[in-house]
This record gives structure tokens, sequence and C-alpha cells, in this order.
């Protein structure tokens, strides 16, 4: 135990003394956060929605059929009641429902008056805008096609709700993201950097002759990092709370225990590239390329996932990001419990044994 | 006890694939003894000593090093030997204090001892000007010093140098051997890889390794009277051509 202490004082002298990576562990995950307070408009493409129809009659089977036949959206869940909406957003699947009112038919051709309504998930802002906004403008097309034959114009009147993030604000999607993208830097580049750091000066040598065990010297490196992320992961739950006013709805305990997964799942993933890289350049390259570039772009983060192309929809499923993505949206804007998460976090602690077994073969393997 | 072999090696060999890099290699080496370990790069010398000092498993043969088995008790020779690399590695963002502090804490000295030490290391290299200075502020010359003597904090019985004189300048690398003198009057056992034919002259005994075997091993005299030259440099030169 002393051994480790004294080992944990000298890897936070390191730390300490390079301004570099005082800057990255600090500056960073506030300068990120106010960055990402800017939104960023996206396309939709093939969004699973939910439909309500309380009429079931032939016009709404049409606006139904209409909506469906659109490359926009797919009709996943048909709900036949007002109080199975909320599921089928927690589930995470389905984007919007769509409302239909009771008499639909009737109401339009009596009273040339009848109402739908559109419920967003807006924990993704950008995405609810403009899934009503394309919902809205079906409505729109199928209105003039029968306004064509008619002397007195139907109206069909589309409002719309949003739940989850009602006013819209894009910094609560990008919380998640951002808190991400830091832990996996904290966690993944920077300890693969500082123990390639080692390997380079030849003090890994030294420590490997040392009585102290290989997995000693690992945890050791990597528990200063632990320690960090934490308190990061602190620092950008209480900006989004104090300076961007986003309430956390879920449990803290919960979000505590997935993100102390997430940055294992991150640490792991150093150590494994430490095992491959031999400088220090070279694991900043390979953290870099190989996960932050993915992370961001893959993740869901920015780009929604069900857009992509299908070979990069596969993809994504590697890549831890995209689960924790999901796990941290469910547990801060949708207040959702481990019951609804179980899945994802089961994943990325998969991911973590993976890369710690598959860590530890090469290592063995480069001793022999 | 003046005669205790504490290295003893019977037919040590590693393979890498089909690649032999060190073959059947049998030698010993006494306690307090100077054991010069020669060989030029690529002769197997790094992965011989590799295996000694538990961080390379051997493919077969026989090894004992400080009374223990490399196979059965790496981790029980590891806390018996004290090992210098050639990059003298230190941390350089870290004072000299601290440097020695760490090493100590790392070979499970107390905070006691690794006190009283890191004094007497001090006075005696006569660091009380720069200890509290940042190792990688300090000449190469400081460094290879320290290094050293933070190598020897947990008293080892044999102390392992890899190239240990690399891209010093001579005076310092007389000043090097005389402490390597002082701690094998000691009792210390000094390994010492080198590529400095002048060095190989101050060791008691060398062996000289050629593709993966020992082609030589005796003491510097007798090696230059059996290959008939006057220095250790031409001994080498007449085995590495074969």
């Amino acid at each position: 135990m002393k051994r480790f202490i004294g080992f944990i004082k000298k890897e936070f002298y390191h730390i300490i003394r390079d301004r570099r990576s005082l800057f990255i562990l600090f500056g960073m995950p506030i300068a990120q956060i106010m960055l990402f307070g800017f939104a960023i408009t996206n396309e939709i493409q093939n969004v699973d929605i939910a439909i309500l129809d309380h009429s079931k009659d032939a016009t709404t089977q049409e606006i139904i059929h209409k909506i469906s036949s659109s490359k926009y959206f797919k009709i996943t869940q048909l709900i036949d009641n007002e109080s199975s909406i909320e599921a089928a957003f927690k589930k995470g699947k389905v984007k919007a429902v769509l409302i239909i009112e009771k008499d639909f038919t009737k109401n339009l051709t009596k009273e040339n008056n009848a109402n739908i309504q559109i419920i967003t998930d807006a924990t993704e802002p950008n995405t609810a805008n403009s899934i009503s906004n394309y919902i809205i403008s079906i409505i729109q097309n199928y209105k003039q096609e029968i306004n064509k034959n008619t002397n007195v114009p139907y109206q069909i009147n589309a409002n719309t709700k949003m739940i989850f993030n009602p006013e819209l604000k894009s910094v609560f999607m990008f919380v998640p993201g951002v808190m991400t993208i830091i832990l996996m830097l904290v966690s993944a580049m920077m300890t693969s950097i500082s123990i390639t750091r080692e390997k380079e000066l030849g003090t890994m040598e030294v420590l490997l002759v040392s009585p102290l065990k290989p997995y000693q010297v690992i945890i050791g490196k990597v528990f200063p990092y632990i320690f960090l992320a934490i308190i990061n992961t602190i620092v950008i739950v209480l900006l989004s709370i104090f300076v961007f006013k986003m309430p956390i709805q879920g449990s803290y305990l919960l979000l505590a225990f997935v993100s102390i997964l997430f940055i294992l799942t991150s640490l792991s993933l150093g150590i494994l590239i430490s095992t491959i890289a031999a400088t220090q350049q070279t694991a900043m390259m390979i953290s870099l390329a190989g996960l932050m570039l993915p992370t961001i772009i893959l993740s869901g983060f920015i780009f929604p996932v069900t857009s992509m192309p299908a070979p990069l929809q596969i993809l994504s499923n590697i890549i831890p990001a995209k689960w924790f993505i999901i796990i941290l949206k469910g547990i801060m804007l949708k207040g959702v419990g481990f019951t609804f998460i179980w899945k994802e976090t089961l994943i990325l602690l998969v991911m973590t044994v993976f890369n710690i077994v598959l860590s530890t073969k090469k290592y063995k393997i480069r001793l022999e | 006890m003046k005669n205790e072999s504490v290295i003893i090696v019977e037919s040590l060999t590693k393979m890498f694939g089909n690649f032999t890099a060190v073959d059947t290699i049998s030698f010993e080496v006494k306690k307090g003894e100077i054991f010069g370990f020669l060989g030029a790069n690529g002769a197997g010398k790094t992965t011989a000593m590799k295996m000694l000092i538990g961080i390379g498993k051997p493919t077969s043969g026989k090894a004992q090093v400080a009374g223990f088995d490399v196979f059965k008790n790496p981790e029980e020779i590891k806390k018996n030997i004290g090992y210098m690399s050639q990059k003298f590695a230190l941390y350089d963002d870290l004072t000299v204090k601290e440097n020695i502090t760490f090493f100590g804490g790392i070979y499970g000295l107390s905070r006691i001892q690794i006190k009283e030490k890191t004094i007497s290391l001090i006075e005696e290299l006569g660091l009380q000007e720069i200890e509290n200075k940042l190792v990688g502020s300090l000449p190469l010359g400081w460094k290879q010093k320290i290094a050293f003597s933070t190598a020897l904090l947990h008293n080892p019985k044999i102390i392992f140098l890899d190239e240990p004189t690399s891209g010093v300048d001579p005076i310092t690398r007389r000043q090097f051997w005389e402490m390597i003198y002082k701690t094998a009057n000691n009792g210390t056992t000094i390994f010492v890889t080198t590529h400095y034919m002048d060095e190989a002259e101050y060791c008691d005994r060398v062996s000289i390794m050629v593709n993966g075997k020992i082609e030589a091993l005796d003491t510097p005299k007798n090696l230059k009277s059996q290959f008939q030259v006057h220095n250790m440099n031409d001994v080498f030169l007449k085995l590495a051509r074969g």
C-alpha cells in the first residue's frame, strides 16, 4: 500500500508539472461545453415514429400511409391509448408519436376542421424540430390534395408538443456528448500517453525490473486519471445545472455509477493503445484518429445514427461512446431508471472486460 | 564465502521463432566480482541480461541469480538485484530528492529508511545544492551517478548495468568506474555490459558474445595473452571477425 501511494504521488507530480496535460485536463472540459452551446442542423431519415389513431377510418389510413411512404419516417409502433406514449419514448426507439383525434373524418367533413397532434422527443432538439416540420408539411400536402375538388376548404390543424426538453435547448443535447468526449480524452488518451512515455524514457523497464508486479504498475498509472475523470464529470454536471440550468431528471447515484463504468471502459482502451504504441506520438495519433474522431462522428453526438448509411450504423455499435450517450440522455433528460439502460450498461461492461483481457495477453507476449 | 557464486548460468537459450538469440550459454559470476558482458550490437547481450533480471523468459537451460531460479522465482530475483539502463531512467520532471524517494518506495523501503538513505546519498555525491532541482535540468554525468545510486538504494546483492557509460565524456566515465569499484569492494556483484573496450580492462573477468554464443571468457590479462594481442579491442576484433 505504501508503495502504491508513493507511485500515485509521483504520477500527480507528472501531471501537475506538465502544462499541456493540465490544460487538457481542466481547460478542455470547460471550453468544450461552452463551445457546444451552439446547434448544428441535421437532416432526418428513417426516423421511427409511433401512431395513436383514435379514428381508424379511411382518411386517417391515407394520412398514415402518406407518412410511412415518405423516406423520412418508419412507423414502428401502433399505440392504442395515451398512457403508453411515454413508455414508447422511454424505450428510446421512437422519436415522435402522432395522435389522431376521435372522429377525425367526421370533423373534417362536417365541420371542415380536424386535429392532429405531434409529440416529439426533444432530447435531440434539432431532430425533434425537423421531425415536426416534416410531418406538418406532409399533412399540408395531403390537405391541398383533398381541397382541390371542394369549394369549402378543409382544415387540418397540426399542433406540436415537445416532451423531455420542451424548451428545445440544444445545450441539453450536447452535455451528454461533451461529457463523453471529455471522459474519453482524459481517460483513454492521457493514460495511453502517460504509459507510453515511461516506455519511451526507459523508466518502464526499470519499473518492470523492480519488485512491483506489472499489474501494480498499470493500476498505479491509471489511478490518478480515474480520480481526475471523476472530478471532470462533477465539473461538467455542475456547469450543466448551474450555468445552463439543465435539470437532471434521473438518479445521481445511477449517473455516478455509469460514469465510473465508462471511465473504466476508456481507461481499458487507453491501456490497450499503450500496449500497441511504442511512443507517445503514436499513442496520441491512435487516440485521436482511432478514438476521438469516431467518438465525435459515429456516436450520435452530432449526427443522428439513424440517418447514417448502413455500414456506418453497424460500425457505430463498436463505439463505446454511442452506448454511453444513450445512457446519459436516458438518465439526464428522460429520467429513466436502470431497467431502461441495462442493455447499454452491459455492452460497456463487456467492452471493458474484453479490452483488459486483450491488453493482458498482448503484454505477456511482449514480455516473452 | 569469497568464492560463492551469485549467478550460475547453464546452457541458457532463448529462441525467437527459428532465430536463436542466445545459444546455450554457460558461466558463473562470483560474489563481489566485476563481470564484463561484452558483445557487438545484436550479439544477444541484452536478451541474455533480460532473462537474468526476470523480464524475459528463457526457452531452455538453467539459471540462478542471487540464489533464485529464473524460471520459478523471478519475483524473488527482482527484490535482490539492482538495475540501471543505458538511458539512466530517472524522471526528468521530478526533483533529485523525489526520484530517490520514489525508487526507494517501489523497492519497499520504509519512510525512515528512505530519509536516511536520501541524506547519506546526497552527502556522498555532493548533491546538496541541487537536491531540489528537476533531474531534467542536470548534465548527463549527474543523471548517471544518481541513477546508479538509486539502483543501489535497497542494497541489492547484484547490480546489472546496461551500457552505463554510453554518451558520457571520458572523465565522467572514469569517475563512474571509481564508483563501480567502491561498490564492488563493499561486496556487491557488478554485472556490466559495455561496448567500450578500454572499460573491459577494468573488469575482473569478461565474456565476449558473438552470434548468441559466448566465445571467450577469462580475465582481460589471460584473454590478451591467449589471443596474443596488447589490448581488449584487438581481442574483440579477432573474435568478431571469426
